[in-house]
């Protein structure tokens, strides 16, 4: 946080800045959330209906865990807590705390929905959330990738296109020459791309948006063509295995987070540890700083002996290598096949994630999180029957980012010579 | 955001400046995109050749044999190109018809490109436009002159709104238009799956996604073939755009706004309106493009994702075009050739459309960075440097 936000911050003011502004817009929302939550989820359900949970998947060491709530009392303890929060946000002097109190909020708004869903019935919450963290994955990997290049200042919109293609090498060459010489197969495919967008943008000086919109049709186009010239009739081709889940010894036995967290493939492992990887590397090391420094200000980075265009090849094909390997959990670990246009978006959601989560590992993560519920919610949901459409279950992420986009947030600060190509004089 | 070069040809040049805004010499402005085609199909070349595995394999026992398959499949998969694109009349019409709505969707892209806004929402926009006009399509029974304009009205309103939340959310927040346009594609997606499954819109008896057909009168009369009015309405669309932005005090500003925001305020503009009614604008083209989808071809109704992919094609066309409306007429008419030539490529030749994908990415990548194609054919380096910016980074 510190790294980004720099401007100092002034103690005494008469007006409202506009982060105390913001405090009192999710305040009032976040009230507004407890008093809908008392009205439609606890007054909405008969008196003495219960919600069941089941809180272990089959197969595990624990089973038949369940957890069961009375529907109503849920939605008023939630909604309790809701006004609480809200009214401690609303006070001037808790203002950093805002973004948390609205993280805790919206998690408890989420759990009052779901209980309010699942009234006279059950649902497995730990399956739920577990999909959350599966599915969160390439959204993470894809905005990791925005992330690296972005943070020296070149904008890769091409993330989709990396995504689709290293997926797409992946799986004939993982059904070539097994799934492990697939994984490389595809991290060096992104890889490539990436070093594509970096020629095109740092040599060439191409506008960044053309260079990643050119990827972008040139993946679609090639992988498409070649899905129905060349895989259409050699279909050992398009057929890798997968990389299962391994349970962590001791870890991926306790009950609940184990399943949630601790019985994986190795995508999902490796995608938390590398957020924290970067999110220290940028940070605390000298490369992290040195990037930065290229982002926000090459010239200056120039004059104290960094070597800007070396330092940008660098980062952004370490981007792509994150993308390809996002692009191999696709096909080699979600589902072991290539179809046409596989990725539909996830590169661009991936990219919405890059900003919502402030170019931040962390933040990063976080968004990647928050879309994967989303998406996890979608896929669940249907199983439920309620009352909503499910057209508008799925667009609810979509609209809670471009609130979350539009000032909750705050206004987010990119790297200050993001897109701007730099010429040496 | 126009490229203003002094033309070599004092004569040809002013006018094709003037008419194009492309702003180079007739030279420059032909023999780069030309060669670009003529690199891109090479390589297309290239690409079917390495992917013939039966040809492939026989280069090792006769190699004469493969050669002359190779180029044979090669010039197979080119005439089919050729002939379905521009072979004859009707290939000329299939043309046209496919150029339409990408016309509109690049117009829409264009003009934010000229104000320094990425509308990447177009797919959206599309979708919101098309379902106006298809309500306003089936709903009144009225005559064909005033059922027409009707529609088309509609799908301005509603494209419009779409974007126009976009440009508010801009203006009033500082969101960037490129994820709240993202978003909004997605709503508008299942928006309108929402709303082929109620009994606003569904076919009545069908429990899938589809609406009723669109009455006779609205739908847009065809000329030749499939082509119908719907194309020279794309003219008309190209007509104003051009007249907006290069011929009006609004124009004006939107190009001003998109030069420098920061000038813009300081000459007394306001710039949040300007990015309100830059969107409103695109939006409306965009809306226009999916009137198209539903007007002006079979089956006359609204399926789920009617849009199809023509939002994100808009955004190559745009950039193909230099964000100039004459130049994204021209740039549509290339990829509507393409287009056309490709479904005939895939049904005779059995080469995939999806090559002329692979072809448009190679096009603009040749046009975008003329240094290759000069460094490809030793082409001197002009004294001064065509250069295009769109984007400026995400601070807006």
């Amino acid at each position: 946080m510190t790294a980004v936000a720099n401007q100092p911050e002034a103690e005494v003011k008469t007006r409202a800045t506009p982060e105390q502004r913001r405090a009192t817009v999710i305040g009032v929302v976040l009230i507004l959330l407890g008093v809908f939550v008392f009205w439609a989820f606890g007054l909405g359900v008969e008196s003495g209906s219960t919600s069941t949970f089941n809180l272990s998947l089959p197969g595990e060491r624990f089973t038949g865990l369940t957890w069961e709530v009375n529907s109503q009392w849920l939605a008023f303890v939630v909604a309790a807590i809701l006004a609480f929060l809200g009214g401690w946000v609303l006070r001037r002097s808790h203002v950093h705390w805002t973004n948390l109190a609205l993280a805790i909020g919206l998690g408890l708004f989420a759990l009052a929905f779901l209980t309010w869903a699942a009234s006279d019935g059950s649902f497995n919450l730990t399956g739920m959330i577990r999909s959350t963290v599966i599915l969160s994955v390439p959204v993470t990997l894809g905005a990791l990738t925005g992330l690296m290049c972005e943070r020296v200042a070149v904008i890769n919109i091409a993330i989709e296109g990396q995504l689709l293609t290293s997926a797409f090498v992946g799986t004939i060459v993982g059904s070539a020459f097994g799934i492990w010489v697939g994984l490389i197969g595809a991290m060096l495919t992104g890889a490539l791309l990436g070093a594509v967008l970096a020629v095109l943008a740092i040599r060439f000086r191409i506008d960044q948006i053309i260079a990643g919109v050119v990827i972008n049709i040139f993946a679609l186009g090639l992988t498409s063509f070649l899905a129905r010239r060349v895989l259409a009739d050699a279909q050992d081709l398009n057929a890798p295995g997968r990389f299962t889940p391994f349970k962590i010894p001791f870890l991926g036995d306790i009950p609940i987070v184990g399943q949630i967290f601790f019985n994986h493939n190795l995508f999902v492992y490796a995608t938390f540890i590398l957020v924290i990887v970067l999110h220290f590397g940028l940070f605390y090391t000298r490369w992290g700083l040195r990037s930065r420094s290229v982002g926000e200000h090459p010239e200056a980075a120039d004059t104290v002996g960094i070597n800007v265009y070396r330092t940008r090849y660098r980062n952004v094909i370490l981007g792509g290598l994150i993308a390809g390997f996002g692009g191999a959990f696709l096909t080699l670990a979600q589902v072991s096949r290539f179809e046409e246009n596989l990725t539909a978006g996830i590169g661009f959601i991936g990219l919405a994630a890059m900003i919502f989560g402030r170019w931040m590992p962390l933040g990063v993560l976080g968004a990647g999180l928050v879309f994967g519920f989303a998406r996890a919610l979608q896929q669940k949901l249907g199983v439920l029957g309620t009352p909503i459409p499910s057209e508008f279950l799925s667009m609810t992420p979509y609209i809670v980012t471009i609130i979350v986009v539009a000032g909750v947030v705050g206004r987010a600060r990119p790297p200050a010579a993001d897109g701007q190509p730099y010429i040496k004089d | 955001m126009t490229d203003q070069r002094p033309p070599t040809d004092p004569y040809w040049g002013q006018w094709f400046a003037r008419v194009t805004g492309v702003g180079s010499s007739v030279g420059q402005a032909i023999v780069v995109p030309a060669l670009a085609l003529l690199t891109a199909l090479l390589i297309g070349g290239l690409i079917i050749a390495l992917t013939d595995l039966d040809t492939l394999s026989l280069w090792g026992e006769d190699p004469w044999e493969a050669f002359k398959q190779t180029i044979g499949g090669i010039f197979d998969a080119y005439r089919a190109l050729f002939v379905g694109s521009v072979g004859s009349p009707k290939a000329i019409s299939e043309t046209l018809f496919t150029a339409t709505p990408l016309i509109f969707a690049g117009l829409a892209v264009a003009i934010g490109f000229q104000a320094g806004l990425f509308n990447i929402g177009v797919n959206g926009q599309m979708h919101i436009g098309g379902m106006a006009a298809l309500w306003v399509g089936f709903t009144f029974a009225l005559p064909a002159f005033v059922h027409i304009p009707l529609a088309l009205l509609a799908a301005i309103i509603g494209g419009g709104i779409w974007a126009g939340i976009a440009g508010l959310l801009k203006a009033r927040t500082g969101a960037h238009e490129v994820i709240t346009t993202i978003m909004l594609n997605f709503i508008a997606l299942f928006l309108v799956d929402y709303f082929l499954k109620t009994s606003l819109f569904q076919q009545p008896g069908r429990n899938d996604p589809i609406s009723e057909a669109v009455a006779p009168s609205a739908q847009f009369p065809t000329i030749f073939e499939r082509l119908s009015i719907g194309f020279i309405l794309a003219l008309l669309a190209v007509w104003f755009c051009w007249w907006l932005l290069y011929r009006s005090t609004i124009g004006f500003e939107f190009r001003a706004v998109g030069f420098n925001p920061d000038g813009g305020r300081y000459a007394g503009m306001n710039v949040a309106w300007v990015y309100v009614a830059v969107m409103a604008v695109s939006g409306a083209m965009a809306g226009l493009a999916g009137s198209n989808q539903i007007l002006g071809l079979e089956p006359y109704r609204g399926i789920s994702n009617f849009a199809g992919a023509i939002g994100f094609d808009a955004i190559a066309l745009a950039l193909l075009g230099r964000s100039n409306p004459v130049g994204v007429l021209f740039a549509g008419l290339l990829f509507g050739a393409l287009r056309a030539g490709g479904r005939e490529m895939q049904g005779a030749a059995q080469i995939p459309i999806d090559l002329v994908l692979v072809l448009q990415a190679l096009i603009i990548v040749l046009i975008a960075a003329p240094e290759l194609v000069r460094a490809i054919y030793r082409i001197k380096t002009p004294e001064q440097e065509l250069e295009t910016t769109i984007s400026t980074g995400w601070g807006g």
